[in-house]
């Protein structure tokens, strides 16, 4: 059994007493090094869940561990070493005049020696593949390269947990197969667990859970091919289906079997060609 | 109205260090009552080229029409505030423009300032927020007390209560979750065809393009780099490649099985239904020639 | 944008200038103002001209580009020599027009003091031009750390003006675009009677403080994310460090400050 990272136990929160509760009774598990991802209509209570992991937010009931750390006033310093968030809003989490001087404002927080800074902003940086624009100022960014560098800044304080809280949300195509693709690379490399928080489609997919989140509650956590499974209940609860998944549904109707849900298209070809030797 | 691009290029900040142009020798033609859409990268010009649609700004080289308005660099329309009436503008997350004390309010504001009548004014506003799908409760609450969603039909109601006949829309679904998507895309296709306007939608999604529009420019460096009908220009692989797009992920399909199939089906902007009846065409035709 | 915006505004480059450390352009700045005052020969303003051109030179940014940027300085310039003009009476009388006379002291104090005020601004505008505004907070914030032993939050000072820094071209698109969208809902922010130009900007200030404080609120909530919490036990990425060529820069100082002394008349 893997280690849990992430516990919920029995988690409500709201954000005062005459208003409505956001989350309501969740409970949940992260594994270390599980890829997850949380999706949900706009007001589920999915980003809530991200800044309950770190303390920026604290729930009226229920219990956060993080890594066998009861999430509260005294633990949330220590707790937020492990865990690095990414935010939407690329402007808005950029703090430093230039790229190095942002991601040394996490380390700079922690006490981290100079030299030690400077080694590790040049590790972070080549890792998202940003270590040319080390002394470029932010408004000369791409919203996509900003977000490169956010995650360059949270990877400096080497967390065990990157939450990214719709952070490609506000980034064009490019940036977002970027964002995703130096992500995975270096979940792969530092054993990281990955929380991304999202409704982009190919973003669910890559995940090896996902956790649907419908008014403020769990409304299904499994595979990412059990969940699109379930066509005609996503739809009731505002969320896409891939196009893949879409597709199977139509050929499925027009009388094609379609066995395993296919997940990208070299599955669903797949499948298709073994119907297609059937016929 | 008929907009046409006459070897328009701008060029921002001119004569200083910094100078750079966004639009480079830029021309195209768009027929009125239209469904345009825009693709390219950011920094491709496309937020440039949507400020010379309503004289935001002017053209340093070239010529742009509106209709019969004109701009060029020493040219301006006499009456620029007529051409920003019937040029709606739609920009990327409008509800940062919001500002009245209540929703009502915030809707007239751009009617006011057009000079439409009081009792013209009520009308239009009780029209458009049905038609954005607003409650109409919430026209006398303050606008800051909605949710984000509620809040961006807020601010497209305040374009479109001008009576727009061209509209222009820069990303508008940005941020908003999949069904909000759905709806307010629908929701424009409606009025693009219930009020014949000429629409121009500004994107980075090739669905989109192939969902809603009829024709597509491709902007690249602050040049056109290709134009024509959807089907034609979006599924061109290796040219949209070369600028970092990529087709529609339903031609990327069609591709896929043509090759591992041996048979090809030509893309025509299909339904999901009616690509599984032709891959089911091809399947029981090769079933019965072996 | 426009140019106006651009005055003053840093100029990247590696010049001997530009690497200065940001200290030691701001205290030969300070000092320059008062050994401005210490010219009064024709000799004593050549070394101080000849001092400014250097510099200018130095830096190798384009010449026309640092004239245009003190533009509207110009007209100071202008108008406070002719004030000199108008107002001294010392010398011979030159020219009596109409029961206005101007003197050659006129003309001759005009000069000076023109030529003054010109290399004053000439001066700080070479330290704006050639230094990021962070490397000035930079400097500030270590010219004033023995403030921090009266509780003077330096540290806070310096973050704040290090933030307001990075936000200001932010601000500045978002000011852009948000005056676009009002003035395509028809604001007309140009023209115009005052009292509709004052009105019209309602519509753009009431949207930027809303955005500013959406702003405030993510990026505090970012930086406690990042661990922030007070000065306490930072450390520090960007350091200062003097090195030959601001000693060189001091010594090459003392030397004109000393010829100023041995060419003024007295």
């Amino acid at each position: 059994m893997r280690h849990k990272i992430v516990e919920f136990r029995h988690v409500s929160f709201r954000y005062g007493e005459e208003h409505p509760w956001v989350l309501k009774n969740c409970s949940f598990a992260i594994y270390e090094n599980e890829a997850i991802a949380i999706i949900g209509h706009n007001g589920s209570g999915k980003s809530t869940i991200a800044k309950l992991m770190n303390g920026l937010l604290f729930p009226q009931e229920g219990e956060i561990v993080i890594n066998g750390r009861s999430v509260t006033q005294d633990s949330i310093w220590d707790i937020r070493k492990d865990v690095g968030m990414v935010f939407q809003n690329p402007d808005n989490q950029f703090v430093g005049t230039t790229v190095q001087d942002d991601v040394a404002f996490g380390m700079e927080n922690r006490g981290i020696e100079r030299d030690e800074m400077v080694r590790r902003i040049d590790n972070t940086l080549s890792a998202v593949g940003m270590q040319e624009y080390r002394l470029t100022e932010p408004h000369k960014l791409s919203g996509g390269q900003k977000q490169r560098v956010a995650v360059a800044s949270v990877l400096a304080i080497f967390p065990q947990i990157l939450i990214l809280d719709e952070a490609t949300a506000m980034l064009d195509p490019r940036g977002r197969t970027d964002i995703m693709k130096t992500v995975t690379r270096v979940q792969d490399q530092r054993h990281l667990s990955l929380i991304t928080i999202t409704h982009d489609l190919q973003e669910v997919v890559q995940a090896e859970r996902v956790i649907v989140m419908n008014e403020g509650a769990i409304w299904d956590e499994a595979a990412p091919r059990d969940i699109f499974a379930k066509k005609a209940e996503l739809r009731r609860i505002g969320l896409d289906i891939p196009f893949v998944a879409a597709l199977s549904e139509e050929l499925r109707k027009a009388g094609i079997p379609i066995n395993r849900e296919a997940l990208n298209h070299e599955e669903l070809l797949e499948e298709l060609w073994t119907s297609h030797s059937i016929m | 109205m008929d907009i046409t691009f006459n070897n328009v290029s701008y060029i921002y900040q001119k004569n200083t260090p910094f100078a750079h142009k966004a639009i480079a020798n830029l021309s195209f033609y768009i027929p009125s009552g239209t469904f345009t859409a825009v693709i390219g990268h950011t920094g491709s010009g496309k937020s440039t080229l949507i400020q010379h649609l309503n004289g935001l700004v002017r053209p340093s080289e070239g010529e742009v029409m509106i209709g019969n308005y004109r701009l060029t660099r020493d040219e301006k329309p006499d009456n620029m505030r007529m051409l920003r009436n019937r040029v709606g503008v739609v920009f990327q997350y409008p509800e940062h423009q919001l500002f009245e004390e209540t929703v009502k309010k915030d809707i007239a504001f751009g009617p006011k300032n057009f000079n439409v009548s009081q009792d013209d004014i009520e009308n239009r506003v009780r029209e458009i927020t049905s038609q954005v799908g607003l409650p109409e409760e919430l026209l006398g609450r303050s606008p800051f007390d909605l949710s984000g969603g509620q809040m961006r039909r807020v601010a497209i109601a305040g374009v479109l209560a001008a009576k727009p006949d061209v509209l222009v829309l820069d990303e508008p679904t940005a941020g908003l979750d999949p069904r909000g998507q759905h709806e307010m895309m629908d929701m424009f296709t409606d009025m693009h065809k219930q009020q014949g306007l000429t629409t121009i939608l500004v994107t980075h999604s090739m669905e989109d393009a192939v969902k809603y529009a009829d024709h597509v420019i491709i902007l690249n460096e602050g040049a056109k780099y290709m134009e024509g009908r959807p089907e034609e220009v979006l599924t061109q692989r290796e040219a949209l490649h070369h600028v970092q797009l990529d087709v529609p992920e339903m031609v990327q399909f069609i591709n896929a099985f043509s090759e591992k199939f041996g048979q090809k089906i030509p893309y025509h902007r299909q339904s999901e239904a009616e690509l599984a009846s032709e891959i089911r065409q091809v399947l029981k035709g090769a079933g019965k020639d072996e | 944008m426009n140019n106006a915006l651009i005055i003053g505004q840093y100029v990247p480059g590696e010049s001997l200038v530009h690497r200065l450390d940001p200290r030691t352009k701001i205290t030969v700045i300070f000092f320059f103002v008062f050994i401005v005052f210490l010219a009064n020969s024709v000799i004593s303003y050549s070394v101080l001209i000849a001092f400014a051109l250097t510099s200018m030179f130095t830096t190798r940014i384009p010449i026309r580009y640092i004239l245009k940027g003190l533009m509207p300085v110009w007209f100071l310039i202008i108008f406070t020599f002719i004030l000199h003009l108008i107002v001294t009476n010392k010398g011979t009388v030159l020219i009596d027009i109409l029961g206005f006379s101007i003197y050659s002291g006129g003309v001759i104090q005009g000069f000076a003091i023109s030529i003054r005020f010109f290399l004053l601004i000439l001066i700080t505008s070479l330290l704006t031009l050639t230094t990021t505004p962070i490397e000035i907070t930079d400097a500030i914030e270590d010219m004033l750390d023995p403030l921090k032993k009266i509780r003077f939050p330096v540290h806070e000072l310096a973050l704040m003006m290090s933030i307001s820094l990075r936000f200001i071209p932010t601000l500045m698109q978002e000011t852009d675009k948000i005056s676009k969208a009002q003035a395509s809902r028809g604001v007309d922010f140009r023209t115009g009677p005052l009292k509709e130009r004052v009105k019209a900007v309602v519509p753009l200030l009431v949207p930027l403080f809303v955005s500013a404080f959406k702003r405030a609120e993510e990026l505090a909530m970012a930086m406690e994310a990042r661990g922030y919490q007070g000065g306490e036990g930072r450390t520090k990425l960007r350091e200062l460090k003097l090195g030959k060529r601001d000693l060189i820069v001091f010594i090459l100082f003392m030397i004109i400050t000393a010829a100023l002394f041995l060419t003024r008349n007295y």
